[in-house]
């Protein structure tokens, strides 16, 4: 909440008091579901009053939890009233002078501590060398995809954390990528390393096409018109059969290639592993060298404000196609890794919930921060994974999680790494003697 | 330096600026004065080619620029200090003044230059690290118009440089002009509503009125002319 903040409710009573409406409410609710039961062999219907209680004292007590929990988050309100702006700086940290959150401070003691930072780095380092040495097939198998979430989360990251182009047909560049090198494979028997540079670029082509058309748009109507593209390039692979087999999808895709030596199942994941491990590498470097560049000021400042940037001289048209292109190319790379991972890929594969669940991991993660968005691609595609124990709950567990991060942590798991990133880097820039 | 022969400007049906022609030569100071809706922003957008005009000719150093995008001629030197100063909230005060000299690769020379921009305004050098959106109205103004400098420009526009600020600061901001004017001999178009103060540091003057330009003169003859005082110098 940067802007208003709604009036505090000092008082318990208030408090209990409306824990009490949203008890009575969810009562109201869930009635029918919860309550009234007909079995239709029976033909009776059978009242279960004792379940109304449960739900009533359930809500009372999770909305009075929550009440308290949102005030404690608030902090003691009478002291900064005074200062309202104070208030509101903390929290999206905008305050760059006073106090240190706990994330910059940790932020500040990794950047002065070179001897634990060395210490991390190799630390980290032997921990993913190992890990599939050390961990089942499976578990490997689902990391591969954590990372591959992890490669498309920062290439969306460019359009919408960056360049502030909210993308919501993301997956139909991921889907070209995919289906480049499946049908250049099952046609014409191209191999994975030909086909990822090329899907990658095929990609960024893509991303011109459907820059071109939405260059004047932004924010709600962007977000609708590139719906609509990941849509159509799903359709398209769905009804045209000569083209892309439609629904049933490619089969038997070649793995990567491995120069003729023979790998079982083991060795071509753990081998995939590594290739992406080392790409996802690849793509941290060059998105943080990307961000720091020319073109990455640009696409912050074209976010910020589109006619002080034309005042500033800079391309508008240029640097938001470089945007798309960038942004797509990444899922160009993993559309490919995709089908060379799964060996099979059908439209299916490329819905708006892959759009919808990538978006998630720029939004959760932190818009423009690298660790972050790691980090929301790891909790996004591993916690479900992890939470099949609870088998059916599991959506229900990943949905309240969503919420409660975005509720506690409105600037995403890690936000404004950028700013302080820069502020260290740039500190001594005009401080001449 | 400028010349803008017969220039007309439409936003989609409606015209804007009905045949306006202006020139403005190396090192003056222009005010541009008129109503609201009179066209004055628009007459800026036009020459920054953020509106092309519909018909009509910009010439900037004796070349035709009324078809170049916006940023071939920012390049060239035309730099505008959009109205409501525009500067970006979420970058730094550095970063805002760094976005500025976004096409030099002149390291050195940009640096002195931000030496320079800190130097006339001491404020934004103590709050290099502050967030824009974080400075007060009058700061805010003083980083557009650094932002602008740092552009290096041989022209400067400035839109309403006094929106919005206390008179206290609107002196100052106009005493920098000025002085900006002075120090490096760049030529400054400058659109204002408060016309008294933009006359008073013009060389000349024009009035626009409903998107024609209705009288020209060196600015001393503006002050004293009746129909600019009853209408714009709030009366007497």
């Amino acid at each position: 909440m940067p802007y208003g903040r709604r009036a505090p409710i000092t008082q318990k009573g208030g408090k209990i008091l409306r824990s009490f409406g949203v008890a009575l409410w969810f009562m109201f609710l869930t009635f029918p579901i919860m309550v009234i039961k007909i079995s239709p062999l029976e033909k009776n219907i059978e009242w279960r009053w004792g379940r109304m209680i449960y739900v009533g004292a359930g809500a009372f007590v999770l909305s009075l939890l929550w009440r308290y929990v949102i005030e404690q988050k608030r902090g003691p309100i009478p002291k900064e009233e005074a200062d309202p702006l104070k208030v509101d700086t903390k929290d999206t940290g905008w305050n760059r002078g006073g106090s240190h959150s706990l994330q910059e401070r940790l932020a500040i003691f990794f950047h002065k501590n070179k001897k634990f930072r060395i210490l991390t780095f190799t630390g980290l380092f032997f921990i993913i060398a190992a890990f599939p040495f050390v961990f089942s097939t499976y578990q490997t198998s689902i990391i591969i995809t954590a990372l591959m979430y992890v490669m498309l989360g920062l290439g969306l990251n460019i359009v919408v954390g960056l360049a502030g182009l909210l993308d919501l047909g993301y997956v139909a560049f991921y889907a070209s990528g995919a289906y480049f090198y499946a049908l250049m494979n099952h046609h014409f028997g191209l191999g994975f390393w030909a086909a990822l540079p090329m899907a990658g670029a095929l990609a960024a082509i893509m991303g011109l096409l459907l820059g071109f058309p939405v260059l004047r748009l932004r924010g709600d109507y962007l977000a609708i018109v590139t719906l609509g593209f990941g849509e159509i390039i799903r359709l398209v692979l769905e009804n045209w059969n000569e083209f892309s087999l439609g629904p049933s999808g490619i089969a038997r895709i070649d793995r990567p290639g491995t120069l003729g030596i023979d790998f079982d199942l083991r060795d071509h994941t753990v081998y995939l592993y590594y290739i992406v491990v080392v790409l996802v590498a690849f793509t941290i470097i060059v998105v943080s060298r990307l961000r720091n560049s020319r073109i990455g000021r640009a696409w912050i400042a074209l976010r910020e404000d589109e006619v002080a940037c034309q005042a500033m001289g800079i391309d508008k048209t240029k640097t938001k196609l470089t945007a798309f292109a960038l942004g797509a190319t990444w899922a160009g790379f993993v559309g490919c890794i995709l089908a060379a991972k799964t060996t099979f890929i059908n439209p299916a594969s490329f819905t708006f919930m892959e759009s919808a669940i990538i978006l998630s991991i720029v939004v959760l993660g932190g818009m423009g921060s690298i660790f972050g968005i790691i980090l929301g691609a790891l909790v996004l595609i591993l916690l479900p994974e992890y939470l099949r124990a609870f088998s059916e709950y599991r959506m229900l567990v990943f949905g309240a999680s969503m919420v409660i991060i975005m509720v506690f942590r409105p600037q995403g798991i890690i936000g404004g790494t950028r700013k302080r990133h820069e502020f260290h880097v740039k500190e001594p820039t005009g401080e001449k003697p | 330096m400028l010349e803008v022969r017969d220039i007309r400007t439409f936003y989609g049906a409606i015209q804007a600026l009905k045949g306006v022609s202006i020139w403005v030569t190396e090192g003056e100071i222009v005010a541009l004065i008129g109503a609201n809706g009179a066209g004055k922003s628009t007459l800026l957008m036009t020459i920054c080619g953020v509106v092309p005009p519909r018909s009509g000719e910009i010439l900037f150093m004796g070349n035709p620029i009324q078809n170049l995008s916006p940023d071939r001629i920012f390049s060239l030197g035309i730099v505008q200090v959009p109205e409501g100063r525009r500067i970006f909230p979420l970058l730094t005060v550095q970063e805002n003044l760094d976005m500025g000299a976004y096409l030099r690769n002149d390291k050195g020379a940009v640096r002195s230059d931000m030496e320079y921009v800190f130097s006339i305004f001491p404020r934004l050098a103590e709050r290099r690290r502050q967030l824009g959106g974080t400075l007060s109205g009058g700061e805010q103004q003083m980083l557009a118009l650094s932002r602008g400098l740092m552009a290096r420009p041989r022209m400067l526009l400035l839109d309403e440089p006094s929106l919005g600020l206390a008179p206290v600061l609107v002196a100052t901001i106009f005493d920098t002009i000025r002085h900006i004017n002075r120090d490096n001999s760049t030529t400054l178009l400058l659109v204002e509503q408060k016309a008294a103060m933009a006359l008073h540091i013009a060389g000349r003057g024009y009035v626009l009125e409903n998107g024609t330009i209705k009288l020209q003169d060196i600015a001393d003859q503006l002050l004293c002319n009746k129909e600019v005082k009853s209408a714009y110098l709030g009366g007497s």
